[in-house]
């Protein structure tokens, strides 16, 4: 590795990129590293403070609501990760197969991407509001009578809206890794007999592993940091049944006066979010190998 | 489209109607038919009116004062769009060109990587903190903090491209005595344009639909973005359906429209960006 830096680099290069470099450093690396000394002290977000070491990470460990916070978050990121990569995959597949309307379809099942996170939510609340109770009533359905963004089942109103929200994004990505797979190796594996699942498993799944990282990674990713759609329906409630990792951090971090406290929750959060990416790609990369 | 379409691709086809007929456009009609009812009128909530209401739009547009949050979003939007696709391209190309030339530059591209790890909800707190000394918690501000903050991906994205355009070109502008910047804006920059538009679109989504980053920053109103002031005047709102629902409306109609616009580019944008 010693003797590949060989070549000078020509100076208008650093000019080019010096001022991003810096401007990245000073607003995105300082406050990162801004956050991680703060969460050794005992700040407030004003006043006077001190180094407290790891008192704050002690604590956090111990606080029931952060608990039951990264409780929800993982039960909730696992559930729609799951659920967003079956339906995305199996809508990719319908999309791909021959069909009518094809370029239309496609257009159409991209649309609830567009659509801001937010709003779609509060779309979403009256429905589970005012139209479900409705047809609970109607088809004399007891468990649809309710307004389930009230009940201890709330969190299941978040995951269809975000599942429903999600599946526009992988789809299309699932779609265009199904796009590159050559027709001809179909026509060869119908030659040996290989059909149905069997062909969906040998073929078809081993082509679009890169996809399917991708859209692992970027699910879990998203999900975890999950904010907008908790705001729009629940506000975390009831109670702090529905609070994500995101939503305790604005509301206590902001308003609660915990900003060292909380500072030490979004490291944690941190670390989390980067382990479990770093082992999802180790894993993708392994099994892109395999098939290789 | 000359293949035969077979009789599972019939039953298919059928599926993927109803599905988003009841999922797609159902959830617009019902925004729609909401937005311009009267209160009296949603008995039946699905039910076409007989007497539409339109001036619900003009009701909903004067009290969330949307043309000024429109114009702040755009602004927002537009701005950090223009300068996302000129300095991330630039720094990007940087990055491609040298990185086996300089170990610092190599680093830097690991540098700007790995900060794909970091969740914005992990620098928020300080974030805004820091912003208001610089006095970035303004719409200019904002922007200028979409182009800083969309680098990891932007530069992960540009240069994965880039080892796509012969170094060779370099060289011959190089001999013909154009230095690395001119290269880089009058024939590298205009090779980028399928990567432009994957950007565009990614960018654009982001920063139109965005809601988290305008809350904790854009505290007074005159900077409020649309997504922020449908936040703000759900209290305001209360139990008046059909003005939320007519305000919603003219929100989502803004990225709808530009959708229908540009769809084929959208699509080949976003597909483009997953594959590379």
């Amino acid at each position: 590795m010693k003797n590949t830096y060989t070549s000078k680099v020509h100076p208008v290069y650093w000019i080019m990129i010096l001022p991003m470099v810096v401007l990245f450093f000073l607003f995105h690396t300082t406050p990162f590293l801004q956050g991680i000394f703060y969460s050794f002290t005992d700040w407030k977000g004003y006043g006077i403070w001190k180094v407290v070491g790891l008192r704050n990470y002690l604590q956090v460990f111990k606080d029931p609501s952060i608990q039951s916070s990264y409780l929800f978050t993982f039960k909730f990121a696992l559930t729609a990760t799951i659920l967003v990569n079956v339906l995305s995959l199996l809508l990719a597949c319908a999309l791909n197969s021959k069909i009518y309307f094809k370029n239309f379809l496609r257009a159409v099942y991209f649309i609830p991407y567009i659509l801001g996170t937010l709003i779609i939510s509060y779309v979403f609340r009256f429905i589970f509001s005012n139209i479900i109770p409705d047809i609970g009533r109607a088809l004399d359905i007891q468990a649809l009578k309710v307004n389930i963004l009230g009940t201890e089942h709330a969190w299941l109103g978040i995951l269809i809206v975000t599942v429903w929200q999600s599946c526009a994004f992988n789809t299309l990505i699932y779609l265009s890794g199904l796009q590159s797979i050559n027709p001809d190796i179909y026509e060869a594996a119908a030659i040996d007999g290989a059909e149905g699942l069997y062909r969906f498993a040998k073929i078809t799944f081993p082509a679009i592993a890169p996809f399917f990282t991708i859209n692992l990674v970027l699910c879990v990713r998203n999900f975890l940091m999950a904010f907008d759609q908790i705001m729009g329906l629940t506000s975390g409630g009831p109670g702090i049944s529905t609070t994500t990792i995101s939503v305790l951090l604005y509301k206590r971090g902001f308003q609660g006066g915990q900003f060292a406290y909380q500072s030490a929750n979004a490291v944690m959060l941190f670390v989390i979010v980067m382990i479990i990416s770093l082992v999802q790609l180790k894993l993708g990369e392994n099994k892109e190998k395999k098939y290789e | 489209m000359n293949k035969k379409i077979s009789r599972s691709g019939t039953g298919i086809t059928t599926f993927l109607f109803i599905y988003a007929a009841l999922f797609v456009f159902g959830i617009l009609y019902l925004t729609f038919v909401i937005a311009i009812k009267s209160p009296d009128q949603m008995v039946h909530i699905m039910a076409f009116p007989r007497i539409p209401h339109f001036e619900n739009f003009a009701k909903a547009w004067i009290m969330t004062g949307f043309p000024k949050k429109f114009i702040n979003t755009a602004v927002i939007t537009i701005l950090s769009l223009i300068f996302t696709l000129f300095t991330n391209s630039a720094a990007a190309y940087v990055i491609a060109r040298n990185r086996k030339k300089s170990r610092i530059i190599n680093l830097l591209y690991y540098y700007f990587i790995s900060a794909l790890f970091i969740p914005f909800q992990v620098l928020m707190l300080p974030l805004v903190k820091q912003a208001s000394v610089f006095h970035l918690d303004n719409i200019l501000g904002i922007s200028f903090l979409y182009v800083v903050f969309g680098l990891p991906m932007n530069t992960f994205l540009y240069t994965g491209y880039l080892k796509t355009i012969p170094e060779a070109l370099d060289e011959a502008a190089l001999i013909d005595g154009a230095n690395p910047f001119q290269t880089f804006l009058f024939i590298i920059f205009p090779m980028l344009k399928p990567m432009h538009a994957t950007i565009a679109v990614l960018s654009v989504m982001w920063t139109w639909n965005d809601f988290l980053m305008p809350l904790v920053l854009l505290t007074k109103s005159e900077h409020q973005t649309l997504q922020l002031s449908q936040y703000v005047f759900q209290t305001q709102f209360s139990a008046d359906y059909n003005l939320a629902f007519a305000s919603y409306f003219l929100v989502l109609l803004v990225p709808l429209l530009f959708f229908i616009l540009c769809q084929k580019w959208i699509i080949a944008g976003v597909t483009n960006g997953a594959v590379k």
